[in-house]
């Protein structure tokens, strides 16, 4: 039983994740790029496909594919003030719920969540609603974002520029 | 129609030699005499070939306004077909691309060969002898390919696609040489709208002197050796008229001809590439995949609506006066090493796209323009970049966008 204990303390619980996705909106929402860089694993994965269905990212065509270097690469684009789309960008809201997890190991979990997002700029709301796909590991008693996979549900249609993060 | 030829419009009025008014940004009835006199009356882009590869494959587009199914037949003949059932008007296909043996209207069953042919009708018997099945197929717009691009007409009386394209063609095949030595195929598109003009993206793909303002961010994203290769405003280049239209856009003359200087070094950020391909591949064709794997070093624009453009295909679709939808369609070495694909997609995934380091920045000035337009009813959208140059133009000439906009007098005159 001591070993299950030890098993047990070390997974990370559903509301744990909730807790950190939950942050991780807040910051997303009020564009404090820099500290979300700091929620991600060096060996993260940020998704966002083109192909609601697929699971094979690296041979698929995405909107975001962004392992370290290109995640902070779009995070120094976004706040250089030489982007007139990063410049302009919406306001955003966004509503992480409905966490399902899909599956645990020793210090890992991998989850499943709704995300609706509210944006407005220039006289327009828009909605755009995803699944979000998320696994995270526990780093020296840390949660970190080990792969994000965003999952619009238009994903297949036309979009607009969205000049902030998902 | 709207009673539009009773609409008067001063063509000459509105498209000079080195401008054009702003009326064509924002005059929703100039708009829809552009989908009648231009879209429907000239060669379209619809499809790549490979994406229709078996009899049966088909996909759905548009053609100006008009939706229209692109369909191998089967027979393997390419045939584009108005999606409109010929008893009530229901589209009878909905689905973006799939293989199909017919075409069956939701509504009342009618059925259609992939030909276009009309073959079933439920319950025939109570029309009696007033069913003419064979003068109701799908309507057909006349076909024809280049290169392997598929271009569709309503007009079955406009000059050949050969004819059309012209001047175009030796630049077509030079942009197909970025197969690397495969045939070139299709990885998949970012798909997205802005609220503007469609001829303010026309014009983009033949505009170099936004690109260092606009892409800076993009620009600053890049290593050294490439932000060079991007700072082409200094450079050799130039921008031709092609006729019909169409014109060119080098940007970097070294990438004009992809089979060419195969002994140049491999640039830095194709390095590692070149590494994993040479554990398979001879030394010769490395470094053939390795030059084409970044796309050509220019655009070719075709008139109306698609543009060869360095490494994709900019395919636009007027929805609006006030709205157009992008595809920037990825291109890949269609049975070429994976890892070369992978480049490939990863580079179009940089620039292109709702979230790429390019695109939102062009559509953020699209947008800008648009809503500028709706001010200065009497100004004028300026064109006059190296006029002296004549039908070739430095790289940032805006020539052309002059010879866009003098084809589309001439069909808005017809």
């Amino acid at each position: 039983m001591e070993a299950d204990d030890v098993c047990v303390s070390a997974a990370i619980s559903i509301y744990e994740a909730a807790e950190f996705l939950w942050r991780e909106a807040d910051l997303l929402d009020h564009r404090a790029y820099e500290d979300w860089l700091e929620l991600w694993s060096p060996q993260g994965m940020y998704i966002v496909p083109t192909e609601y269905e697929t699971d094979a990212f690296e041979d698929s065509l995405n909107y975001v594919f962004d392992d370290d270097q290109l995640r902070r690469q779009r995070v120094a684009r976004l706040t250089s003030r030489y982007s007139i789309s990063a410049a302009s960008a919406a306001r955003t809201v966004r509503t992480v719920s409905r966490f399902v997890a899909k599956g645990t190991s020793a210090g890992g979990l991998q989850l499943r969540a709704a995300q609706h997002l509210i944006e407005y700029r220039r006289e327009i709301t828009r909605t755009l609603a995803a699944d979000l796909e998320v696994s995270l590991i526990s780093d020296a008693g840390e949660l970190k974002l080990a792969r994000k996979v965003v999952r619009l549900i238009n994903c297949d249609d036309a979009l607009h520029g969205i000049g902030y993060l998902l | 129609m709207n009673n539009l030829a009773s609409v008067h419009f001063d063509v000459d009025h509105l498209v000079k030699d080195d401008r054009v008014h702003t009326s064509l940004y924002r005059d929703p009835d100039l708009f829809a005499l552009e989908m009648e006199k231009i879209f429907n009356h000239t060669w379209v882009w619809v499809a790549h070939e490979s994406q229709i590869p078996e009899p049966g494959d088909f996909l759905t587009t548009y053609v100006g306004l008009q939706s229209v199914i692109v369909v191998r037949d089967s027979a393997g003949r390419i045939r584009v077909l108005l999606n409109r059932c010929r008893h009530r008007a229901a589209t009878v296909c909905e689905q973006t691309k799939g293989r199909a043996t017919t075409f069956v209207c939701p509504y009342h069953g009618w059925g259609y060969a992939r030909d276009g042919e009309l073959k079933g009708v439920p319950m025939a018997e109570s029309y009696g002898e007033d069913l003419d099945k064979q003068a109701l197929s799908l309507v057909p717009l006349r076909v024809d390919t280049y290169a392997g691009l598929v271009f569709a007409s309503f007009d079955h009386s406009v000059p050949s696609l050969d004819t059309f394209l012209g001047a175009a063609k030796p630049w077509i095949d030079l942009f197909m040489k970025q197969g690397g030595g495969y045939p070139v195929g299709i990885a998949g598109e970012h798909k997205f709208r802005f609220p503007g003009n469609w001829k303010i993206q026309l014009e983009n793909t033949t505009d170099a002197y936004h690109f260092p303002i606009v892409h800076r961010s993009f620009l600053n994203s890049l290593d050294a050796q490439a932000s060079d290769l991007f700072s082409f405003l200094d450079g050799d280049g130039f921008v031709e008229d092609l006729g019909n239209g169409h014109s060119v856009m080098v940007m970097i003359p070294e990438l004009v001809d992809l089979e060419a200087e195969l002994e140049a070094p491999v640039p830095d950020r194709f390095a590692q590439l070149a590494r994993e391909l040479s554990q398979e591949h001879d030394n010769a064709t490395v470094r053939r995949i390795v030059r084409a794997v970044g796309g050509s070093g220019f655009n070719v624009n075709l008139f109306p609506n698609l543009a060869c453009s360095m490494a994709f295909f900019r395919v636009l679709r007027p929805i609006n006066v006030a709205e157009t939808e992008i595809r920037h369609v990825a291109i890949e070495m269609a049975g070429g090493p994976a890892a070369a694909n992978r480049q490939r997609l990863r580079l179009h995934e940089l620039f292109q796209g709702p979230m790429g380091f390019g695109s939102p920045d062009d559509a953020e000035a699209w947008e800008r323009v648009q809503r500028g337009a709706q001010g200065g009813e009497d100004l004028w959208i300026m064109l006059n970049r190296d006029m002296a140059g004549g039908d070739r133009g430095n790289v940032s000439a805006e020539t052309g966008m002059r010879a866009a906009y003098q084809m589309w007098k001439r069909m808005m005159s017809a």
